[in-house]
């Protein structure tokens, strides 16, 4: 049962007394090989669970950091198939950290929902995120996903009020996804603050752990959060060194996994500096 | 004496009836955006439908659209088109003549008053051509609200001149260089926008596509086209047409031509996709005839997209076509029969611009003169006796620079 991997991993962190560090990356960003990794090495630089984007097109939700991861994917030939693959190699050496999909709806169209929730099940896929997919329209593929043992991950948001929220949080399991900002990825920054009301808020109406994500860039910003949810995500700045290493012809893997390294370690730390 | 008005009614194929209370036609529709846009997107239905039934406000948008806009706007008997092609009468209903010169204004009137209703202060848009930017930029200056067009970094460089048109009416153009800096990406990127400025913005889309309720809205504010043309051709012929027929791209021209006559099924209704070099090149602009059913910009649809559901660009002669995907209603009538769609090439598009130039003395937008090039099929629809309708839907002022340049002119 694959869900129980992130509840496992919360229940760990929980146990532990902070909170979680959470890794996007682009599946096949710079290229297929270099993307698996980065992914392999992520668990041993502290990320605790692993979010995987599979590139579209068209991601109407993201900041110019991870588009370009998008269109650096796609331009590598990048598929959703391929990054299924890319996901069961990853779990060849890795049984315990929970990974994540996340991206769009229409390739998943493409595929067929049932189809494709058995094959990401069969790859080890534990959740999913589509943006673009609202509780209204989420009813098809939640069913497919049900029926696979793949947690579909909501998110809320700050335009998500209390009258929303239930709508929002129906149907979930593994963990509630809180968009710190109302904006796109990598561009505004999250305040720790603003913040904390409104992870309360969504954990009494889940009763399921809350990562924040969305304009969380420097170690500092990762910090203040981790104070307050139970998870921190960060993607735009580990996308952004896979840029930074192309253009400077370094060695991308150490460049991001060095990265998240430095997140992971002050995610680890805040509580402790805190209390 | 008033035309019949057609009959709205609970009968299983009442086609107007449509979108139902979740925003689809059929599989096709829906309300696939950003969560954080979603609340917003709701607010924006219960407000549309609150001024859709309120007369003060229509009664507003109807001054406006008679004095502003200048409507009606003429149904007009094509007299030399309909000896050249030796058949059914052919009417052309002359959007081309509102002002801004295309049925966008229609809509963007409709969309603003709405907006001010809402206490929005910021207007955002997206435009391929720039007919929908400059008509947008129109209605923001004569109310006096900020505005931001979204416009592909490639459309800015191939339509200088509306790029400059907005300008002058007090808009900001932003280039969009992401992805393939074209009218899909422009689109892409004033949902990003809107998603960043939830409180104070409200974004006016041009197409009959988009979440909910931008698809039933826009053809609702273009419905006025359809409507004149009934009431007009009664009064002129004391019947309804044979055919109705109108260029597709997103398709708001169309369907505001096409939804009044939905319910009158001996009524033949036609849209016409662009469909570029040709089918078999993929260098096309035809979502129905060469795409699939797929997710985009908050609605499902026919889209053109590779076998991975990545989507593909369109290519057309026309900017206003070159759109991967097509307004969900199209979607939906096409799959249950009620319109047939058909396409039209670049040079078929360029032939009928110049036929229509030559025997109308009406030099009509590229995009119109797909549904032109396709008068041959529709006349032989109509039969010898009958009439056909085509929504002249712009002017093509704005296409001659194009055009010279297909037919080797320097000007």
């Amino acid at each position: 049962m694959t869900v129980s991997r992130i509840d496992r991993r919360f229940a760990a962190l929980k146990a532990e007394g902070r909170a979680g560090f959470v890794a996007y990356v682009m599946a096949g960003d710079p290229d297929k090989a270099t993307a698996l990794k980065i992914l392999q090495g992520l668990p041993a630089a502290g990320a605790d669970i692993i979010e995987l984007g599979f590139p579209f097109s068209d991601p109407m939700a993201e900041g110019p950091p991870i588009q370009r991861a998008a269109q650096r994917a796609l331009a590598k030939g990048m598929t959703l198939k391929a990054t299924l693959e890319t996901v069961a190699a990853f779990r060849k050496g890795d049984a315990d950290t929970p990974l994540i999909l996340m991206g769009y709806l229409n390739p998943l169209v493409t595929w067929g929902f049932e189809a494709f929730a058995q094959d990401a099940a069969a790859a080890g896929v534990d959740g999913l995120i589509i943006v673009d997919c609202p509780p209204e329209e989420a009813d098809p593929l939640a069913d497919a996903l049900d029926a696979a043992g793949i947690a579909l991950i909501r998110l809320a948001t700050p335009t998500t009020d209390d009258k929303r929220l239930p709508v929002v949080v129906r149907r979930t399991s593994g963990f509630v996804y809180y968009v710190s900002v109302a904006g796109v990825t990598g561009v505004k920054e999250a305040d720790a603050a603003a913040v904390a009301p409104n992870v309360e808020r969504v954990r009494k109406a889940s009763g399921l752990p809350v990562a924040v994500g969305f304009g969380i860039k420097t170690p500092e910003r990762a910090a203040a959060v981790a104070e307050v949810a139970d998870a921190v995500v960060v993607g735009s700045a580990l996308v952004d060194e896979v840029a930074a290493a192309g253009e400077l012809n370094e060695d991308v893997t150490a460049r991001v996994l060095s990265k998240a390294e430095s997140l992971a370690k002050a995610v680890r730390l805040a509580r402790r500096v805190a209390v | 004496m008033n035309a019949p008005t057609s009959s709205i009614g609970a009968r299983p194929n009442d086609y107007t009836a449509y979108p139902d209370a979740n925003g689809r036609f059929g599989d096709y529709g829906g309300r696939y955006v950003a969560e954080t846009l979603m609340p917003l997107v709701l607010d924006l239905g219960e407000a549309y439908a609150a001024a859709k039934v309120d007369p003060e406000f229509q009664a507003e948008l109807s001054g406006y659209l008679k004095h502003y806009v200048g409507r009606p706007s003429p149904l007009y008997f094509a007299e030399r088109l309909t000896q050249h092609y030796g058949g059914a009468k052919i009417y052309l209903k002359r959007e081309e003549l509102n002002h801004t010169g295309a049925h966008k204004i229609n809509n963007c009137m409709g969309q603003i008053l709405l907006a001010m209703r809402m206490g929005k202060t910021r207007i955002i848009a997206e435009t391929g051509a720039g007919q929908h930017g400059v008509a947008t930029a129109t209605v923001c200056a004569r109310f006096g609200l900020p505005c931001v067009v979204y416009m592909g970094a490639v459309d800015v460089e191939r339509q200088k001149p509306n790029v400059f048109r907005m300008n002058l009416l007090g808009a900001e153009v932003r280039p969009v260089t992401s992805g393939s800096a074209t009218l899909k990406d422009a689109m892409n990127e004033a949902l990003r926008d809107w998603v960043t400025n939830v409180h104070d913005t409200f974004y006016i889309i041009g197409s009959a596509a988009g979440p909910h309720p931008y698809p039933a809205m826009v053809r609702d504010f273009q419905a006025v086209i359809g409507n004149e043309t009934r009431q007009q051709l009664w009064e002129l012929e004391g019947r309804l047409p044979d055919v109705v027929v109108a260029c597709v791209g997103g398709g708001s021209n169309a369907i505001g031509l096409f939804h009044p006559f939905l319910n009158d099924e001996h009524v033949k209704i036609v849209g016409v996709e662009a469909s570029g070099d040709g089918m078999s090149t993929h260098r096309h602009a035809a979502a129905i005839n060469g795409g699939r059913p797929g997710v985009l910009h908050g609605n499902k649809t026919y889209l053109i997209q590779d076998p991975e559901g990545q989507i593909e660009e369109a290519h057309s002669i026309s900017a206003g076509l070159d759109y991967p995907g097509i307004g969900p209603e199209h979607s939906w009538l096409h799959d249950v029969g009620r319109a047939q769609y058909l396409t039209c090439t670049d040079k078929e598009a360029l032939a009928a611009f110049q036929l229509c130039a030559e025997l109308e003395g009406i030099i009509p937008a590229l995009e119109s003169s797909h549904a032109l090039a396709r008068l041959p099929e529709c006349v032989d629809m109509a039969g010898k006796d009958g009439i056909v309708v085509l929504n002249l839907s712009g002017r093509g002022d704005k296409d001659v620079a194009t055009v010279a340049e297909h037919l080797g002119r320097t000007i």
